[in-house]
C-alpha cells in the first residue's frame, strides 16, 4: 500500500510539474530516467554491467530522426521504429556479449558500442559531426501537434510511464525472478535447469529496446540526433546515474538521472561548464568509495534501521 | 614506383609500418592491463588516461624543466608508476573485497577526472613534442623510407615487452607474481608480503602505460583525448587475446596493429572498425579469446 501512495504522489507531481519547472528540462530528465531505468534492468537485476548502452540510445535516436525527416511518418511510428531498431541491434550485441561475464562483458559492450559510433560517424545519413538537426516533432496520431512544449511533455511522460511499467512488469514476472536468481547465484540457476545465457540475452534485448525508446523520444524533444548520444561518454553517464541513484532499486535511476541532469544543466550555464567531466569523475569516485548503495539504497537502509521491525 | 600484383609496395609497407607502431602501443597497453588483471582481477579503465598522463608528463618536463626525451623515458614511467601506486594503495585497496565492478567504476571515474583536468589546463587541441635530435631523419630502404624515430618505437617497445615477459616467466620475482595470480592466500601463508606485491604490480603495469605515453608523444599530438580513444581499441584487443597469457597480450597487440595497418591500405573506410570486427568474430568462434584459459 505504501509504495502505491508513493507512485500516486509521483504521478501527481509529474502532472503538475510543468507549471513550476521548465518543460524541456523535465523532458530531458524523463528521457534520461528511462534510459537509466533500462540500463538498471541489466545492471541491477541481472548483474551485468554494460558499458555500451549509448549505442542503443543513439540508434533509437538516429532511426527516429531519419524517419521523421525523410519518410514523414507520425511521431508514434517513428518512436516505435527507433525502439525496434535498437532492440534488433541489442539482439545482435547481446548475443555476443552474454558469451562473456563480469569485466569482459563490460569491455565487449564498450567495444561494440564503439563499433556503432564509428558506423554512425561515417554513415552518410547521420550528418557526421553535425548530427541530424531540425528533426520535426510532427503530429501525434496525425492530429496532436507536438511542437508545443506542454503537449510534448505529456507525451514524453506517457512514454516514460509505459517504459517504467514495462520494466516493473519484467522485474516482477517469473522471468524477472529467474534474472534475480542468476544475479545472486548463477551456478545454482544453471543447476536448476535454466538456460542462463538465454535469459541474459532476452533481458539485454528488453534493456536495449527501452534505451532505444528513450533515445527516440529524446530526439523528438531536442529535434536533434547527434554523435554525443553514441559516444562512450554517454555510456559512462548512464552508469553514473544508476550508481548515484542506487543500482538495483526501482526509483534509483530516476533520482540519479534527475540529479545528474540537474548538475549538468546548472554547470553548463555557469563558469564551471568546463568542469563537468571532472565533477562527474569525482562523483563516480565518491560513490564507489563511500556511497555504494546510491541515494535510494542509503534511504532504504536508513528506513530499515530506524523504522524497520 | 615499386608495384607487385597491382599493389603499391611503397604505400603498403608505409601502412604496415604505421600498423606496427600502433601495434607496439597496443602491446604495451594490453600488457599492462594483463599484468594488473593477473594479480588484482580488475580492469584498469584509467590505463588510457595514465598513458595520456605519461605523454603530458614528458611534454611538461621538457617545457617547464628542460628535461629531455631520454631522461623522460626513465623518469616519466617512474612518476606515472608512483601515481598508480598511490591509486592502488589509497583508492583501490579499500574496496578490494567488494565486487570488482566497483573497482572498474572507480578507475573509470579517475580517468574522467584526469582527462577533465588536462582538458581544463591545456584545452583539447593537442601539443606537439619534438622528436629527439639523435632520432631525427630516416633511412631509405629499397621499398620504403623508414623514419628513425618510428623504427626506434618498434625496437624499444618490443624490448620492453620482451623483458617484461622474460621477467614474469623466468625470474624469481615473476614466480611470485605467477603464484600470486594462482593463489594469493597460499602465498601470504608462505610469508610473502602479498599486498606489497599487489601494489608494486599495479605500479609496474601503470608505468608501462606511462612509458607508452612518452614514446607516443613525438608521433601523436599530446592531447587529453589520446588515452580514451586508444583504450577502447585495447579493450577489444584484450577480449580478442584473452588475458590468460602475457605473451598472448603482446602478440595480439602487435598483430592487431598490423591488421589495422593492412586494412588502412586495402579498405581505408573500415580501418577504425576492423579490430572490433575481429573481436566479434573471435567471440563467435572462440569466446574465451585466442590465448584465453578460462571457460
Amino acid at each position: 500500500m505504501k509504495i502505491n501512495k508513493l507512485y500516486l504522489a509521483l504521478f501527481i507531481f509529474a502532472l503538475i510539474a510543468p507549471a513550476a519547472l521548465y518543460p524541456v528540462f523535465l523532458m530531458k530528465v524523463l528521457c534520461f530516467a528511462l534510459f537509466a531505468c533500462a540500463f538498471n534492468l541489466l545492471l541491477g537485476f541481472v548483474g551485468l554491467l554494460s558499458f555500451g548502452h549509448a549505442a542503443f540510445l543513439g540508434t533509437g535516436g538516429y532511426v527516429t530522426g531519419y524517419l521523421m525527416m525523410n519518410a514523414g511518418v507520425t511521431p508514434e511510428i517513428g518512436i516505435i521504429c527507433g525502439t525496434i531498431a535498437a532492440g534488433i541491434l541489442g539482439a545482435f550485441y547481446g548475443k555476443l556479449a552474454v558469451k562473456r561475464e563480469g569485466i569482459y562483458f563490460a569491455m565487449v559492450t564498450l567495444a561494440l558500442a564503439q563499433l556503432a559510433f564509428f558506423f554512425y560517424l561515417q554513415a552518410p545519413f547521420t550528418g557526421g559531426e553535425d548530427g541530424m538537426q531540425g528533426v520535426p516533432r510532427g503530429h501525434l496520431f496525425g492530429f496532436i501537434d507536438l511542437s508545443d512544449n506542454i503537449s510534448m511533455y505529456y507525451f514524453v511522460l506517457a512514454v516514460f510511464i509505459f517504459g517504467f511499467w514495462m520494466i516493473h512488469r519484467t522485474i516482477h514476472s517469473p522471468f524477472g525472478q529467474v534474472l534475480k536468481a542468476i544475479r545472486e547465484n548463477e551456478p545454482r540457476a544453471i543447476s536448476l535447469g535454466y538456460n542462463v545465457n538465454d535469459y541474459k540475452w532476452v533481458a539485454f534485448i528488453i534493456s536495449a529496446a527501452l534505451a532505444g525508446l528513450a533515445g527516440s523520444t529524446k530526439t523528438l524533444v531536442f529535434q536533434l540526433a547527434s554523435l554525443t548520444d553514441v559516444h562512450w561518454h554517454m555510456s559512462g553517464e548512464v552508469v553514473l546515474m544508476t550508481l548515484l541513484g542506487g543500482m538495483g532499486t526501482i526509483f534509483g535511476p530516476l533520482l540519479g538521472a534527475g540529479a545528474v541532469v540537474t548538475i549538468q544543466n546548472y554547470l553548463s550555464g555557469g563558469e564551471l561548464g568546463n568542469y563537468v567531466s571532472i565533477i562527474m569523475g569525482v562523483i563516480f569516485v565518491v560513490c564507489v568509495l563511500a556511497f555504494r548503495n546510491g541515494i535510494v539504497g542509503e534511504i532504504n537502509k536508513f528506513v530499515k534501521k530506524n523504522f524497520g521491525h | 614506383m615499386a608495384t607487385f600484383l597491382g599493389i603499391n609496395l611503397f604505400g603498403l609497407s608505409g601502412q604496415l609500418l604505421v600498423g606496427l607502431i600502433n601495434g607496439s602501443f597496443y602491446a604495451l597497453l594490453s600488457l599492462g592491463l594483463a599484468i594488473i588483471f593477473g594479480l588484482l582481477r580488475i580492469i584498469n579503465f584509467a590505463q588510457g588516461a595514465l598513458y595520456m598522463l605519461g605523454a603530458f608528463f614528458a611534454w611538461m618536463a621538457l617545457q617547464y624543466m628542460g628535461i629531455n626525451y631520454w631522461a623522460a623515458l626513465i623518469l616519466v614511467p617512474l612518476a606515472v608508476g608512483v601515481v598508480g601506486i598511490l591509486m592502488e594503495r589509497y583508492l583501490l585497496r579499500p574496496i578490494a573485497n567488494e565486487d570488482h565492478l566497483y573497482s572498474l567504476l572507480l578507475t573509470f571515474g579517475l580517468a574522467l577526472i584526469m582527462q577533465g583536468v588536462f582538458t581544463q589546463m591545456y584545452g583539447s587541441s593537442g601539443m606537439s613534442y619534438a622528436i629527439p635530435d639523435a632520432l631525427k631523419g630516416g633511412t631509405r630502404l629499397p621499398f620504403m623510407y623508414l623514419p628513425n624515430y618510428r623504427a626506434w618505437i618498434i625496437v624499444a617497445s618490443l624490448a620492453v615487452c620482451f623483458s617484461t615477459w622474460w621477467m614474469i616467466e623466468k625470474t624469481k620475482l615473476g614466480a611470485y607474481l605467477r603464484a600470486g595470480t594462482e593463489n594469493p592466500a597460499m602465498m601470504q601463508a608462505f610469508g610473502i608480503n602479498v599486498p606489497l606485491i599487489v601494489t608494486l604490480t599495479f605500479g609496474f603495469g601503470v608505468a608501462l602505460a606511462g612509458f607508452a605515453g612518452v614514446m607516443a608523444a613525438p608521433v601523436y599530438s599530446v592531447s587529453p583525448e589520446m588515452g580514451s580513444n586508444i583504450l577502447i581499441v585495447v579493450f577489444a584487443i584484450v577480449v580478442i587475446g584473452g588475458m590468460g597469457s602475457i605473451g598472448g597480450a603482446i602478440l595480439t597487440g602487435l598483430a592487431m596493429g598490423v591488421v589495422e595497418g593492412l586494412t588502412k591500405y586495402f579498405y581505408p573506410e573500415a580501418s577504425t572498425t576492423v579490430i572490433f570486427m575481429v573481436m566479434v568474430i573471435v567471440l563467435l568462434v572462440k569466446p574465451a579469446g585466442l590465448f584465453g584459459k578460462e571457460a
